[in-house]
């Protein structure tokens, strides 16, 4: 079985989930037998073993090269050697005109595509071919937007793919909700296929945390908190600050450590003065490896307060570095996590409370890390391919019939 | 007898480095910025003495060789001292050759420009008795004239600086102290016996000082002719109060602006009038009776268009660090450490919270011209990560935090 599979990127050139998501499944699939080509909208030289990695753009360029992290960090090099910056549409839409020249479009069996970026050139592709379309559903533009409006012409674009799919995936059931919801597709076209860990893949932590400063205040009876993600509405970092003023008005000694970047940044700075508790929020900006590591491993709680995370992979990379997690309901990993506090997204209240009571309860505390590190040991891609593996069987059996 | 009263107030702060979380605890440089950056405090003070403080002070030299009537008042902080013995000793020397002549005073301040006066009486008064033991060891003169960092005035200061035997103390010439009187006679604070009040004429010295170099100001270009016509045309004056930065010539008006020109010729075309001279601060208070009190119950400085206080603690991130920085002073004096002591006093420099400073309308230009930050929420993080060390070397000497 050979599958196209239309993705934005791969680790470790990812601004975030969806690379690391679509790597690790795809991983897993092809040990089930599954041959997949990949294809990407930049240059790498990265070498993967168990797939066929390709890129797509145009002949004009003589190169695209990713230069940062975000989705539309792409630098388009034309023959002169000039480099042009593209906004994240025009991107996506000579991703869609250009790929059909770099694959080999009558050996595939089935269209795997990877959210809204892809889903022009996967239209595109499935009406030349008529081959089974799948797309997955990493986060949707009214999650990015944080109950916001969001960009029109990606709604657009999410409602074709979403719509003229043969099947849609999607990473948890709270995604499959926001999809019924937001597009009006049929429930019974869309199966959760669960986003997963895979610990082999997390850096190990070293004996030495990199955070002397918080190390030395948690010996003199301070407590840390660490959130990480961008710096979003998304990520509700506002509420958790608002939760902190709460916090450490019962437990003085509290200190927060806010890991990312964001458009809100300057913001939540600002705001953590007005709540009076500038010294005890470090802002660290945008972190990876060691320093990204010691920041879960650190602290007493992660907390990961998003207004709606269409999975959320970063609690369980907090319980891999030992510490326990206070999440929302509006997430999808909290549909697979059990040993985790839970709360709304909203309730600044009960996220106060129970950050204080996991403070104040080290008993509290160890039974969720204890309980919780139990929980990721079973977790792996394994289920989540095998799964997409029979949805794969089931269009390849309608197709032949 | 008409005199016009130049006095140039000459401070570099010592700036901060890039300082990250990473660094709290681990390394306790926060003012050696080993790069190109606007922080490295050794680059500037070498621009600031080849631009302006050589230069003028030569300049200086020369007018007090001239003219016999020419006189002048100056204030250096302890910090712009230190800087030019360290690294730009010419500069240091020139000071001194100025100073030698006889012709100059100097004023009494905060060693470290702070706005500790606001904070902690006691801690106020170390750094006016550091400041002045400075000035003795250095230059051999005992300041008898107070002037508070950025002007910052009121009649508790003025009650203050009668206490501790000056004979004078300077404040801004703002409309809302004054009333229907000008800044352009001496005058007594309210509540007290025998001190005088010296006020700035903000119209003519940011004539100087601001608009000099403005090509669409309406009176550009100033000559001194122009600038002596309308002094003398200036009915009733006793004092001309010229209060402003000694870097106003050559560092934020530059050569090319001709400020140089203009200051050799001030002395001629003012003193071509008999009934003209210049005066120290000193020999005003001597020479005029004061006219009538004037009474400050409110803070006023010298800066922005609100002259108040709100450029260093006008939002809750410059309130909240520096009530943070003064909420240690007793743990930080109770280790006897004097190199913690003195980094905590750096800290204290005003410059610093007007680096955080978010008013962006009127004078945003201006905070952004002397800032060596991108933005003023960057240098909160900068400061926030330095208070976190001290904090840290509190703790290591078990001092409880």
């Amino acid at each position: 079985m050979k599958v196209l599979m239309l993705g934005w990127e791969l680790p470790p050139q990812n601004s975030g989930g969806l690379g690391v998501a679509c790597y690790h499944l795809c991983k897993a699939l092809a040990s089930n037998n599954v041959d997949i080509e990949f294809v990407i909208p930049y240059h790498t030289t990265l070498q993967v073993p168990f797939m066929k990695v390709t890129t797509a753009w145009p002949k004009k360029y003589k190169n695209v090269i990713r230069t940062g992290l975000a989705y539309d960090s792409a630098s388009y090099i034309d023959s002169v050697g000039d480099t042009k910056h593209l906004d994240l549409v025009q991107q996506e839409r000579i991703y869609g005109e250009s790929i059909e020249k770099v694959i080999d479009l009558g050996s595939f069996d089935i269209i795997h595509a990877h959210d809204w970026l892809t889903f022009r050139a996967a239209l595109k592709l499935k009406s030349q071919t008529g081959l089974p379309l799948i797309v997955h559903i990493h986060s949707v533009e009214s999650d990015r937007a944080g109950g916001n409006k969001g960009n029109p012409l990606i709604e657009e674009m999410e409602y074709l793919g979403l719509s003229l799919a043969d099947e849609v995936i999607a990473v948890s059931e709270h995604t499959k909700q926001i999809i019924i919801r937001d597009y009006n597709i049929p429930a019974n076209k869309i199966k959760v296929v669960h986003n997963s860990i895979d610990r082999d893949d997390l850096g190990e932590i070293e004996p030495e945390n990199i955070y002397v400063y918080l190390q030395l205040m948690k010996s003199q009876g301070y407590h840390v908190i660490t959130s990480v993600g961008r710096l979003t509405i998304q990520k509700n970092v506002t509420n958790m600050l608002r939760a902190a003023q709460k916090v450490i008005e019962k437990v003085p000694k509290t200190l927060f450590l806010v890991v990312g970047d964001g458009e809100q940044y300057n913001e939540l700075i600002a705001l953590s003065a007005e709540l009076g508790i500038l010294k005890n929020v470090v802002f660290t900006g945008f972190q990876r490896g060691k320093s990204w590591r010691d920041s879960f491993s650190i602290a007493d709680l992660f907390i990961m307060p998003s207004v709606s995370e269409p999975f959320g992979l970063t609690p369980l990379e907090a319980i891999n570095y030992g510490t326990p997690s206070l999440i929302s309901y509006q997430s999808g990993v909290s549909e697979v996590l059990k040993s985790c506090l839970k709360v709304d997204y909203w309730d600044v209240d009960e996220m106060a409370n129970k950050i204080v009571a996991v403070l104040r309860t080290p008993t509290l505390r160890q039974a969720l890390k204890e309980n919780a590190e139990r929980e990721i040991h079973e977790l792996s891609w394994a289920p989540s391919a095998k799964k997409l593996k029979k949805i794969y069987d089931r269009h390849l059996a309608e197709v032949t019939n | 007898m008409r005199s016009i009263v130049l006095y140039l107030h000459v401070h570099q702060p010592y700036r901060l480095r890039h300082y990250t979380i990473y660094d709290s605890g681990v390394d306790h440089n926060y003012f050696n910025a080993n790069d190109d950056s606007d922080k490295n405090n050794q680059k500037l003070i070498k621009k600031v003495a080849e631009k302006s403080y050589i230069p003028t002070n030569n300049k200086l030299i020369d007018l007090l060789n001239r003219y016999p009537e020419f006189k002048l008042s100056l204030s250096i902080t302890g910090t712009v001292l230190t800087q030019m013995e360290q690294w730009a000793p010419e500069a240091l020397q020139s000071f001194r050759d100025l100073i030698d002549t006889g012709r100059v005073e100097i004023l009494a301040e905060t060693y470290h420009h702070t706005l500790a006066f606001f904070y902690s009486r006691s801690e106020f008064e170390a750094q006016v008795q550091m400041h002045k033991n400075k000035i003795e060891q250095l230059f051999g003169q005992t300041p008898r004239v107070f002037r508070n960092t950025e002007l910052a005035y009121n009649n508790d200061l003025a009650f203050w600086a009668e206490e501790a035997g000056y004979k004078g103390i300077l404040a801004e010439g703002w409309d809302k102290l004054l009333g229907w009187r000008n800044s352009n006679f001496i005058y007594q604070p309210a509540y007290t016996n025998n001190i005088r009040l010296l006020l700035k004429n903000y119209k003519l010295s940011d004539d100087i000082a601001f608009r000099f170099g403005d090509h669409d100001w309406e009176q550009w270009p100033l000559t001194a002719d122009k600038f002596t016509k309308w002094l003398n045309d200036t009915p009733d004056a006793q004092v001309f109060n010229l209060f402003m930065d000694y870097e106003t010539f050559g560092e934020h008006q530059w050569q090319e602006s001709g400020i140089f020109n203009f200051l050799d010729d001030l002395p001629e075309k003012w003193l071509k009038n008999d009934n003209n001279t210049f005066m120290t601060v000193s020999e005003a208070i001597d020479n005029f009776e004061p006219v009538d009190y004037v009474d400050a119950p409110e803070t006023v400085t010298w800066a922005d268009t609100e002259r108040d206080l709100s450029a260093w603690l006008g939002n809750p991130m410059q309130q909240q660090a520096i009530v943070a920085l003064y909420e240690l002073e007793s743990k930080i004096l109770s280790t006897d450490d004097l190199g913690l002591i003195e980094d905590w006093r750096l800290l204290q420099t005003s410059d610093h919270f007007y680096y955080m400073c978010t008013k962006w309308f009127n004078d945003g230009d201006i905070h952004a011209y002397f800032s060596p930050y991108d933005t003023p929420y960057e240098a909160v993080i900068n400061y926030m990560n330095v208070w976190h060390d001290l904090q840290f070397r509190l703790g290591e000497k078990g001092v409880g935090v």
